[in-house]
């Protein structure tokens, strides 16, 4: 059996790449991209830790954070397009309509 | 052993992938190689025996919001944004504070790696028909906070379609 601690680093890796994808890249695409990262390699921590447990309680958190991602991912997404009509830009650092 | 062999190749595939979403300048390239590291996660779901979760891993992040990705990426224009600068203007804070973030978690984990039970197999076999497990404690236990995730998706497809809308 794999030690409990091989999947927290996993899923510590695949948070931290997650992490410099969202603060590092212009594009909002990449940005949801790197949350959809994230939240997957917080269901991969719930996993490991509630195999160690024998509750099933973990699975459960993870559908839900699932569920919730796509719907997250869904409306994330329409605002996106909404935006993208009206100014036809993708970058992060172009959407500043609300700065002084 | 074999898990053993299981475990490093789908851990493996998933940080690589992880890797190349965030620095590919093609969005559609990331957009690629993020699917192949949710198949990855599903694969250490595989291995951890969450049957019923690779599957819905599989069905729900590659092959649902992994299509919505791709659909409004070929709705938006990418070609403009791809011979711009793909890395903003803080990206040495940023990547100064992700990897202080990942060195703090990294240390927390070494140091208390040796406090977790080593695991026996017997709790694990607690969960083996795994949708059986799951599907008693998500309609027993947790049925109002799955009740209100189906709300959660209503409100969200609305939310899509009215933002999707050209007049309100």
């Amino acid at each position: 059996m794999i030690p409990t601690s091989h999947y927290l680093f996993l899923s510590l890796g695949m948070f931290t790449i997650g992490v410099i994808g969202v603060v590092t890249r212009r594009n909002v695409l990449l940005i949801l991209m790197s949350i959809e990262l994230m939240l997957n390699a917080v269901n991969i921590n719930l996993v490991a830790f509630s195999r160690l447990a024998g509750s099933a309680e973990g699975h459960v958190f993870a559908i839900f954070i699932m569920a919730d991602a796509a719907a997250e991912a869904a409306v994330g997404l329409g605002i996106l397009i909404a935006f993208f009509r009206n100014r036809e830009t993708l970058l992060g650092d172009e959407m500043d309509l609300l700065k002084w | 052993m074999l898990d053993q062999v299981t475990f490093y190749f789908f851990a493996t595939l998933a940080l690589v992938s992880a890797v190349l979403v965030v620095t590919r300048r093609n969005v559609v390239h990331s957009a690629i190689f993020l699917i192949t590291a949710l198949l990855a996660t599903a694969g250490i779901f595989l291995q951890l025996h969450a049957e019923f979760l690779f599957i819905v891993q599989v069905i729900l992040y590659a092959g649902g919001i992994m299509v919505l990705f791709l659909f409004v990426l070929m709705l938006v224009n990418v070609d403009a944004s791809m011979h711009r600068p793909q890395f903003n203007r803080q990206w040495g804070l940023g990547l100064l504070l992700a990897l202080a973030l990942g060195a703090e978690l990294t240390l927390a984990i070494a140091a208390g790696r040796s406090g977790l039970p080593l695991g026996d197999p017997a709790s694990a076999k607690m969960l083996e028909p795994s949708t059986q497990v799951v599907g008693k404690v998500l309609f027993g236990e947790y049925v109002v906070p799955f009740e209100m995730a189906s709300i959660l998706l209503l409100v969200a497809m609305i939310g899509a379609v009215v933002m999707a809308k050209k007049k309100v």
